[in-house]
């Protein structure tokens, strides 16, 4: 009896203390980690996206929280006035989610490009969401005004052939963004106002 | 007294190096010593987690009943590995995308589990700590030594800078999987010539 006590004291305090431990050291990364996940998944995506402004889009950023999920928006300016956003939705892909980075211009409410950025699609085929510059570029120009499908759902995107799955996974994140950005359109304004004073 | 700490740390270096010697802990030798880089990242990460639960597994030895003690081992290792998880995401970012799932799986190293068994349960805590940085360090630098030995041969450079001229013709055979067990096996067969003389 007293063993068994004993292995269920030391075995709770140990896990007790690793808890804590883990917790600590987690709560004083935190903010270095999200910032290098930033520099290294999300910038070049969001350099490429928005590519002609004057400002760094990963320093002008604020967040917003809808239905418990936080998305970061990044804003670009030209000539010193907010021209665009670029934020991150998920889609549902072949082998998980896939991140797109989507960019808006918010005077014309049209996408100016989109770059997928984390995904786990098969090398070659799902992964050319990615890799291959002309699906992503289909994206470009696109209003905002209905979501995105693939042309055999009766949109407008041509699927990449072989990868099907991913490219309906592509438009489903670029159906969430334009939802998002429908619905938190007037609260990105404000943010926005409240980024430039 | 000095002597035997010595001891105990010259072992992990030559008469119990870890991969060649113990032939323990393969999984990672095998997979990430594509570059130099690599291995010496997988290497470093390892010495941190084995340092740490060799000397607090030592401290605990008479506290943690003989019934649980690997539970508690985990316990302590994951708890390291996880803060290693956390510090390599927060400072270096590229490498932990490059060594991706096997920094977790440092977890289940049987090095790491074997020395906390086999040693550090048994000895004094300065005893341990010297256990496990003779062991880390023997761990790196084999790691080091193949990745040197797979990365001049199958991509042609060092730590990234080219060796040969540029009409080298990279032996992409030693970078890919199959050329990991040839040449960790050469190694061992090297190692086993040497040990006889």
């Amino acid at each position: 009896m007293r063993e068994m006590i004993s292995m269920v004291v030391v075995l709770t305090v140990l896990s007790a203390f690793s808890g804590g431990l883990l917790a600590t050291v987690r709560s004083n990364t935190q903010d270095r980690i999200e910032n290098q996940v930033l520099k290294f998944e999300k910038a070049p995506a969001i350099k490429a996206i928005l590519s002609d402004v004057s400002n760094d889009p990963l320093q002008d950023r604020f967040k917003l929280t809808t239905d418990g999920i936080e998305n970061t928006f990044f804003v670009g300016k030209q000539d010193g006035k907010a021209a665009s956003v670029a934020f991150e939705t998920k889609g549902k892909g072949f082998e998980g989610a896939i991140g797109l980075m989507v960019g808006i211009d918010l005077e014309t409410d049209t996408v100016i490009g989109v770059r997928v950025t984390t995904h786990s699609e098969t090398p070659g085929v799902g992964s050319r969401a990615k890799d291959d510059p002309s699906f992503a570029s289909q994206f470009e120009g696109q209003s905002l005004e209905n979501g995105f499908s693939v042309k055999s759902d009766g949109g407008a995107i041509d699927a990449m052939s072989g990868a099907t799955i991913t490219s309906k996974g592509v438009c489903l994140a670029a159906t969430k963004a334009q939802e998002l950005y429908t619905k938190l359109k007037p609260e990105i304004n404000n943010q926005i106002t409240n980024l430039a004073n | 007294m000095a002597q035997s700490i010595a001891k105990e740390f010259t072992k992990g270096l030559w008469a119990e190096l870890p991969p060649f010697r113990l032939v323990l802990g393969l999984c990672p030798v095998l997979a990430v010593t594509q570059s130099v880089e690599n291995g010496i990242g997988m290497g470093l990460a390892t010495t941190f987690v084995l340092i740490c639960s060799n000397f607090l597994v030592s401290l605990l030895r008479n506290i943690i009943p003989a019934k649980v003690r690997i539970a508690c081992y985990i316990v302590i290792i994951a708890t390291f590995v996880t803060i290693v998880e956390l510090l390599m995401q927060a400072f270096v970012y590229e490498l932990f995308l490059k060594l991706g799932i096997f920094i977790p799986l440092i977890v289940v190293n049987c090095i790491v589990l074997g020395r906390a068994e086999a040693f550090a349960g048994k000895n004094a805590p300065h005893m341990a700590i010297a256990d496990g940085l003779g062991m880390g360090i023997g761990f790196t630098l084999s790691l080091g030594a193949l990745g040197a030995v797979r990365e001049s041969l199958g991509a042609g450079t060092i730590l990234g800078t080219p060796l040969f001229g540029p009409d080298f013709q990279p032996f992409t055979f030693m970078v890919q999987a199959p050329g990991a067990f040839v040449c960790l096996g050469l190694m061992l067969c090297l190692m086993n010539l040497i040990g006889k003389k």
